[in-house]
């Protein structure tokens, strides 16, 4: 294990983290303000890669593509909050996991209909597909580095308007004690349905982003949803800073645990048997620290204030 | 009276007609993975069975084919309850299934319990090869192993001595290594396992670019593989480090990967290049049907069709007696898209060649896999001498 080797699984760890956050972002905002467990979250992930690969497809330029698909990705997330979620909020949270596991179903068949069962490409925008040498015969591909840049402008983006603007404001408010905040004559609704497509169009982001790097399938949301969830319950329920240093304590984890399990078991256990307990336990390992979270500290290591 | 008569001949005439059509039909039960992230390959294998179909004018073996298309949603369960109202609701004279070996584990036994005939267009499990072998199971695909072992057997013979195994955690995944390894003498420098279902690879990719073997060897279905290409493709390894698959790099991800994967290899039995006229008329006509390149499960279902009906043809169009359908399967001949006549081994499985190919951009700027070499003349798989069937 060198040096380099480690420093470059630290950047992939990092850039895991990132997208992670991404998604975390919305996912964290919506549980935290509204109460609202919305499994379905993925999908918007998966919408944003898909139509940024219809959008890239008829205009053949990124650019277009990323703004058009962000659009697009809010107009679908509103529309899906005003025909399903806005009437479950009231209900209790088996209530939300049913009916939100329902859109997912309809949206993955909907997905293979529409777009078909078999994987879709986005190419890397040109200005970005090149690369840098990092160690020896790899390269670290540019639009990795976009990847990081963008979630950590996103994430600074975010902490701007959560803790310094009005809306930001009601959002903290709203997250702490909503019944208060309506009572003082907030339209909730209103708050939520905005907090809504803002964390739909963020989902949309993060699959516009990885698209280039991913394969856009139908499903391809269902797997990040469950890491989503990891990271909220690390990071502490409705605390957009919990859920950005848990995305990165995420990544980092999984990343380094695939990449050195395996070597630091042959430390001690001869190489077949390493090989096989090396990817078992890297598979664990973020599950074990949200087990250990939970125990320790329940509501998180960044729990939002107030809850 | 008369008009007694009358009635009473009309519905004799009908029922004639209704038994006439009877004999003159076949039943065949397709059960495939339509939905679902795997869908595409169950779709390549159906839509190749109906092209066969078309081409043999609606019939199988000169019975009119009665064709009864289920998913099984790749969920073992789901196989066995869609299995059963196969074979006990539609009483299907053929059963034509499965794409994925978890689901035939779970409807093999009763297919072979209702006496029926399977025909696998693509899962083939050892078991089934082996000891638990079946009169009632043919299979125009391959052995499991067949494609892991044609890249180890072709990285034996192109002389590289350090080799990366990259595989997802989970029983195929240590399958495929086993079936590289069963040919290749070299040094394996690592057996990396990866998540099911991973999306990301860098760290992956990383450590193989650290390792610098001489060849990496990938078993990455589906989306995984997908993801694999790309990102190898993107870190600057392909090109440098040459690429060995199954599985992984064929006309099912092309259409994702594109110019990710173009120089890629991977072990098949076919190919859309290959040169005979069975196979340049199936490809014409699915790329004209289908508009997309047809993959090997497309030619895996093509042939299924071929199968079933010279079985019916050599059975003398008598398919109630399933025995003698059985055996009719066992003598059945016909040309198929491999380019020699089809060649069953003891145990229901193919004798066959098989090739590396390799992805290219074709003229017209489709995707497609290309043969670069034959590694493997008749091949049979290593659990035949175990199967007892003679």
């Amino acid at each position: 294990m060198s040096t380099t080797l480690f420093i470059v699984q630290t950047l992939n760890g990092l850039q895991l983290g990132v997208l992670l956050f991404l998604i975390a972002a919305g996912l964290t905002l919506v549980f935290g303000v509204m109460d609202f467990i919305n499994l379905a979250h993925g999908v918007q992930y998966m919408l944003g890669a898909y139509l940024a690969v219809t959008f890239y497809g008829l205009t053949g330029n990124f650019g277009y593509a990323l703004v058009l698909a962000l659009i697009a990705a809010l107009l679908i997330g509103l529309l899906v909050e005003v025909l399903v979620f806005r009437h479950l909020y009231e209900r209790d949270h088996l209530d939300q996991v049913l009916a939100t596991f329902g859109v997912i179903l309809f949206v993955n068949e909907g997905v293979k209909i529409v777009w078909g069962a078999a994987p879709r490409n986005l190419p890397i925008p040109d200005f970005f597909s090149g690369s840098l040498r990092l160690i020896d015969g790899l390269n670290y591909p540019i639009w990795r580095l976009c990847i990081i840049a963008s979630g950590l402008l996103v994430a600074a983006g975010l902490w701007f308007v959560v803790t310094k603007t009005r809306i930001g404001m009601r959002i903290r408010a709203g997250a702490t004690n909503a019944a208060m905040v309506s009572a003082l004559g907030v339209d909730v609704r209103r708050l939520f349905t905005v907090v809504f497509g803002f964390g739909a169009m963020l989902a949309g982001f993060a699959g516009v982003m990885v698209a280039p790097i991913l394969s856009v399938e139908p499903g391809m949301g269902d797997s990040v949803l469950i890491l989503a969830f990891v990271v909220i319950v690390i990071g502490g329920i409705g605390s957009i800073r919990g859920a950005f240093l848990g995305a990165l304590l995420v990544g980092l984890v999984d990343t380094l645990g695939r990449s050195f399990a395996t070597d630091l078991f042959r430390l001690f256990l001869d190489t077949s048997a390493a090989r096989q307990v090396g990817p078992a336990v890297a598979s664990m390992l973020i599950y074990l620290l949200m087990a250990l979270v939970l125990l320790l500290k329940p509501a998180g290591l960044f729990p939002a204030k107030g809850r | 009276m008369r008009k007694f008569l009358a009635t009473a001949g009309i519905a004799g005439a009908f029922a004639l007609a209704a038994m006439g059509a009877q004999a003159q039909s076949v039943k065949v039960g397709v059960m495939l993975t339509l939905s679902g992230p795997a869908a595409v390959l169950g779709q390549h294998a159906r839509d190749g069975f109906q092209l066969g179909i078309k081409h043999l004018g609606g019939k199988l073996g000169g019975l009119t084919a009665d064709i009864i298309v289920v998913d099984d949603e790749l969920k073992p369960d789901v196989g066995v309850q869609k299995v059963q109202a196969l074979l006990e609701r539609d009483k299907v004279d053929i059963v034509v299934g499965v794409i994925f070996s978890n689901v035939m584990m779970a409807i093999a036994k009763p297919v072979f319990d209702a006496n029926t005939i399977l025909v696998s267009p693509n899962a083939g499990p050892s078991p089934l090869a082996g000891r638990g072998c079946s009169p009632w199971f043919f299979s125009t695909a391959w052995q499991n192993d067949q494609n892991h072992e044609a890249m180890g057997k072709y990285a034996q013979d192109a002389g590289y001595k350090k080799v990366v195994l990259i595989a997802p955690n989970y029983q195929a995944g240590k399958d495929s290594m086993a079936g590289f390894k069963r040919h290749f003498k070299g040094e394996i420098v690592e057996e990396i396992f990866n998540q099911v279902n991973q999306l990301d690879f860098a760290a992956e990719i990383a450590k193989i670019a650290s390792l610098k073997p001489d060849a990496v060897f990938a078993f990455e279905p589906g989306g995984m593989g997908v993801n694999f290409v790309k990102q190898y493709a993107q870190a600057g390894l392909a090109g440098k480090i040459p690429f060995l698959s199954a599985f992984t790099v064929d006309e099912t991800t092309l259409p994702a990967t594109q110019d990710a994967a173009v120089g890629l290899f991977a072990g098949s039995q076919w190919a859309p290049n290959l040169e005979n006229p069975v196979s340049k008329k199936f490809v014409a006509d699915y790329e004209k049907d289908y508009g997309k390149v047809p993959a090997m499960y497309a030619a895996q279902g093509y042939d299924a069709a071929l199968l079933i009906d010279a079985a019916i043809k050599a059975a003398g169009g008598k398919v109630a007696d399933k025995a003698a359908l059985r055996d009719a399967f066992k003598r059945a001949s016909f040309a198929s898209i491999r380019g020699a006549p089809f060649k069953l081994n003891t145990n229901g499985f193919p004798i066959q060649d098989v090739y590396v190919v390799k992805a290219v951009k074709r003229a017209d700027g489709k995707f497609a896999t290309e043969t670069v070499a034959k590694v493997f003349t008749g091949y049979t798989d290593a659990y035949a001498k175990d199967c007892p069937l003679k």
